[in-house]
């Protein structure tokens, strides 16, 4: 760089600053996020107890408040109250994947093909995924977006803030859905999915620690597999 | 698969009775207070989960229980499952933990994290915050010895920023920048000691820690960085690993010059800017193999903020060298491309913070790329650079022309059906409108290319379009715009025919006579004949070519595809784009446009392609946007007589489009007139009344043989109403119109008619009819009445039941009534 080319730079930063000095103290911005929100597991599949395009979720695990339950609309709602206005939320969340899954598959043209167990690698392979944004009030405050991985009948989705590496999201989605398929045989005919969660947490716990997503080369992963391993084997 | 027996686990967890239940939470204190931790105690704790997580409502749990739980999770030594099943089933119950869990006590970050989890799910407040910072920020001050520092820590931090970043102190943020520095920037080099099983008989020994190593197996030739491979990792190469996966969210939080002593960091930047040239290390200087740490400057002046940003800044330089490296692993290849993208947008962050790196950064963003932009894999990577051309490039007298053309001229007509670069892409056009709209031409120049994205998956992105859509729009490029969203269900199949050739291993070249029938779009997408149409479709600018022409032999060759869910799906998607299109268009347009779209209107209007639904919802679009059209520019009726007449003189229109007919008559009737445009003449008035005459006149010629109407009775009563406008307006006419209309009596007493009209609809005409010869009898009065209303403010008035012409002429018709009684009386 040239040196008065960083002189005029600098004096460019000091009437910055100058205009920052008027105030007393700017507060630290709150970003516009770049952590995932919550992760869930639910049908994409019709499902008698429920209304048409309903979705049963299976799984969710939501990571922190939501920033309109500590300073919003919903801050005065009772702990149940918000306990319900979360559910609700996630709930539509599922009910939007699914529908915009079942469209996908529908103009991809693509039979559902049904894998067994053992078979969760080529079921994994086959899985579609999306994206989806999430417009601000519909279902949460704020605007964000949602990952969604379909595997036959079951979707795993990340709601992610909406500056979010969605290349690291996509990976970590991927690698979620395929330790959960391992760990709780979920393409066989049993219900480890609502009865191991602990499972589910224990890997979230490690791969997703609080909705951070993590840079894991091989390596990282791999040791951190082991340790899921021997969580697995208790 | 879903398992009917999950469905009835989860209803019975729903359904449980009370009495059982409290059965339950007993049996399981019971285990508890023996320490039984067991396989029946996880057993219970998990069914236990399952019954508080299963309902929306949520379930109370007995304080004694309660208080069980919350004590095997805070306990260091409990099992990792047990605390795992704790920490979730107290996050999904009642009372709320949050209050009466202690974090002061707690050493084991394992734990912390745990219970972090309960305390993050349940808060309500800010304050709710302040124990579990106050104890995170006394963990990283204290100098724990190696393995105590915590890995969970960091996550938890960047949790606990989100939401109240002001209740970290200006000393904890500092204590943090230094922190991070030191993970960033000097964790060892060396692989972490693993214990490998050894021989049978010598047990566990330690191996010879070796050098970290690169993806692609060289050894690591500079600091570490999460592209760096080993057998096992030490504990500070973790908290590498955490730091970078933070470093963005804590950049965005606090590296403002708002938090700091700005003054103080001028002055210290100021100084170190000054020292720069003694400080820094040649660039021949030793062996490495990456020039970070070679260029790299003493930083040890720069108060902590600052020095994070440089050593972030050298990091994410690091990195994208080390992406450079052909990765031995997939999964690393992958991380690559996330590392780049993390990368770029960091620099992208320091550099909008402190403009002069952005000299630093862009040779390095430059070279990056030009390394990717040939690789379609790469893709993704290359948005967050043409952010960073498109915020520094600026500043850095750097031409960006280059960086749009590749990202607007090749992705979307290559990458179209990769969801996640579509939304990604679609993101960053939304996130920059305003600056693409004002600043890159070639932006609106490629909204054929961008409307592939849509074209291909519209129902995750029509929200997106209807935000963007008006900034693509301009004068120049609006007809152009029109037309391809008319096209677009088109441009969804010829998408899919794209691909489907694509795939096809031999291409067949065989040469048809083009006499012969229609072949399949496929075979026709291969045909050199149609190769013009195709190309046209999926041109990836604007202003190449036009085949309106050859339109309708398009929508025949498609014809076999009108039916995939893919273009059906693409299809419902235009009628709201084609309201977002005219609603915009109108604030800018100008006479000449809108005569132009005018046209298209009528001419478009049978032009479509034969979907479902798809004329009909489009046509009516076109009708609603007609009068608002043809309010802002009245003339337009004069100016465009001659297709107005050929349109409306078509009988068959009315059977094809009758709603867009109606509102084209309606049009005629309210705006033809000396009032609007002075170039109206009395033979224009003559010619369309004489043409309506004589439709009306084709319509209601029934015989007792013919089948009976295929219109609604509206048709009948707006072209009644339009002649009789048009007669007020000429009032040589009024003796053929009053005529007319008294023959209306015949036509709806008629077999056919009544057959198909209900009383009310035949009754409303001849009133119709008879309140317009009324009104007729006084000329002055009619043309008083039927005149355009001067102040219509609203396009639809004359739908508005309490408004309308109905309601004036019912009151004008009983008035004179009143006047012929009075006149008789006299």
């Amino acid at each position: 760089m040239k040196w008065h080319q960083k002189i005029k730079l600098l004096g460019k930063r000091r009437i910055k600053i100058g205009s920052f000095c008027l105030h007393e103290k700017s507060p630290a911005r709150a970003p516009e996020g770049t952590m995932v929100q919550c992760f869930l597991i639910h049908t994409l599949c019709p499902i008698g107890a429920l209304s048409a395009g309903g979705s049963r979720v299976l799984f969710s695990r939501v990571f922190g408040p939501e920033e309109a339950m500590l300073s919003g609309p919903d801050h005065d709602l009772s702990p149940e109250g918000r306990r319900l206005l979360q559910k609700e939320r996630l709930a539509v969340v599922a009910r939007q994947v699914q529908s915009a899954c079942g469209l996908w598959r529908e103009a991809a043209g693509r039979p559902a093909v049904e894998a067994v167990l053992g078979e969760e690698s080529a079921a994994l392979q086959e899985a579609e995924s999306g994206v989806l944004r999430l417009a601000a009030g519909d279902p949460f405050p704020r605007e964000g977006c949602v990952l969604w991985l379909a595997v036959q009948a079951l979707g795993f989705t990340l709601v992610c803030q909406s500056h979010e590496n969605l290349l690291l999201a996509e990976g970590t989605l991927r690698n979620l859905a395929r330790l959960c398929l391992d760990n709780l045989r979920l393409l066989g005919p049993g219900s480890e999915v609502v009865l191991k969660s602990d499972r589910i947490e224990a890997l979230l716990h490690r791969l997703l620690p609080h909705g951070q997503l993590l840079f894991l080369n091989h390596r990282f992963a791999q040791s951190l597999d082991k340790e899921l391993t021997a969580y697995m084997a208790k | 698969m879903y398992a009917a027996g999950t469905e009835s686990l989860i209803k019975q967890a729903r359904e449980i009775q009370e009495e059982e239940l409290q059965k339950f939470y007993g049996r399981i204190s019971k285990l508890l207070h023996i320490k039984d931790y067991g396989n029946e105690t996880v057993d219970s704790l998990q069914r236990l989960h399952l019954i508080v997580s299963a309902t929306k409502y949520g379930r109370t749990i007995p304080s004694d229980l309660h208080k069980k739980l919350q004590a095997l999770l805070c306990s260091p030594t409990s099992p990792e499952q047990l605390q795992v099943l704790c920490s979730c089933t107290l996050r999904e119950s009642l009372p709320l933990s949050i209050h009466s869990l202690q974090t002061e006590d707690l050493q084991d970050s394992r734990t912390i994290s745990y219970v972090a989890a309960v305390i993050l799910a349940q808060a309500g407040d800010r304050n709710d915050f302040t124990a579990l910072t106050n104890q995170l920020l006394k963990s990283l001050e204290s100098r724990q010895p190696e393995g105590q520092i915590s890995r969970h820590m960091l996550p938890v931090l960047s949790k606990v920023i989100s939401f109240s970043p002001e209740s970290l102190t200006e000393d904890h943020i500092n204590l943090v920048n230094r922190k991070l520095v030191d993970w960033l920037r000097y964790a060892s080099v060396q692989q972490g000691v693993s214990l490998s099983s050894g021989g049978f008989f010598t047990g566990p020994r330690a191996r010879q820690p070796g050098p970290m190593t690169e993806v692609d197996g060289a050894v690591a030739g500079d600091f570490f960085t999460v592209l760096c491979v080993g057998q096992s990792y030490t504990e500070d190469q973790w908290m590498n690993m955490y730091a970078f996966s933070m470093i963005r969210k804590w950049l965005l939080t606090y590296d403002t010059e708002g938090t700091g002593n700005a003054d103080a960091a001028h002055l210290k930047r100021m100084q170190y800017m000054l020292s720069l040239p003694q400080d820094d290390r040649s660039e021949v200087d030793g062996s490495v193999m990456s020039m970070v740490s070679a260029t790299s400057s003493s930083s040890r002046l720069l108060p902590p903020k600052e020095r994070l940003r440089e050593k972030a800044f050298e990091y994410c330089h690091r990195l994208i060298e080390q992406s450079d490296r052909k990765a031995v692993k997939k999964a690393d290849t992958e991380l690559q491309k996330a590392c780049l993208v993390e990368a770029v947008t960091v620099m992208d962050i320091i550099c909008k913070e402190d403009p002069s790196f952005v000299y630093r950064a862009f040779p390095c963003i430059k070279a990056l790329y030009g390394r990717l932009s040939g690789d379609l894999a790469f893709a993704c990577a290359l948005l967050p650079i043409a952010q960073f051309y498109l915020n520094h490039s600026e500043t850095a007298a750097v031409d960006s022309e280059v960086v749009f053309r590749q990202l607007f001229s090749r992705f979307p007509g290559e990458l179209f059906n990769e969801p996640l670069l579509a939304f990604k892409f679609v993101q960053f056009c939304r996130a920059n409108m305003g600056v693409l709209h004002e600043g890159v031409a070639l932006y609106r120049q490629s909204f054929p290319n961008l409307l592939k994205f849509l074209a291909w998956n519209s129902p995750a992105l029509i929200s997106d379009f209807v935000e963007l859509l008006p900034s693509l729009l301009a004068p120049e490029t609006a007809i152009e715009i029109l037309h391809s969203l008319l096209d677009l269900p088109c441009l969804a199949a010829a998408l899919d025919l794209q691909l489907r050739s694509a795939s096809l291993q031999t291409p067949e070249r065989t040469l048809w006579d083009q006499g012969a029938k229609v072949p399949s779009s496929l075979e026709a997408f291969r045909q050199p004949y149609y190769r013009g149409m195709f190309l046209y479709i999926l041109r990836p600018e604007a202003g190449s070519g036009d085949t309106i022409d050859r339109l309708s032999m398009l929508h025949n060759v498609l014809g076999d595809m009108s039916e995939s869910p893919r273009t059906v799906q693409c299809a419902q998607t235009v009628p709201v784009l084609l309201h977002v299109f005219f609603n915009t268009i109108v604030q800018f347009a100008d006479k000449k446009l809108i005569n132009q779209l005018v046209l298209i209107l009528l001419e478009r209007s049978s032009l479509l392609f034969n979907i479902h639904n798809y004329k009909t919802e489009v046509q009516r679009v076109f009708s609603s946007h007609l009068l608002v059209l043809c309010k802002l520019h009245p003339s337009l009726i004069v100016e465009q007589s001659r297709e107005l007449l050929d349109f409306t003189g078509t009988t068959a229109n009315i059977y094809s489009k009758e709603d867009l007919y109606t509102h084209v008559v309606w049009v005629i009737g309210e705006y033809l007139s000396v009032s609007h445009d002075a170039r109206c003449t009395v033979e224009q008035i003559t010619s369309f009344f004489e043409t309506l005459e004589a439709v009306l006149f084709e319509i209601t010629q029934v015989r007792q043989s013919a089948s009976p109407p295929r219109y609604s009775p509206r048709v009948i009563t707006v072209l009644m109403t339009t002649l009789a406008k048009l007669a007020s307006r000429s009032q040589d006419l009024i003796p053929r119109v009053s005529l007319f209309l008294s023959k209306m009596r015949s036509f709806a007493h008629s077999a056919p008619v009544t057959s198909c009209y209900s009383e009310e609809d035949l009754e409303e005409i001849l009133t119709r009819a008879h309140e317009l010869i009324n009104l007729l009898k006084l000329p002055s009065v009619a043309q008083f009445v039927l005149a355009p209303s001067a102040r219509g403010d609203s396009p639809r008035w004359h739908r508005d039941t309490n408004a309308s012409l109905p309601l004036s002429m019912k009151t004008l018709s009983s008035l004179l009534h009143k006047h012929s009684s009075l006149t008789q009386h006299f």
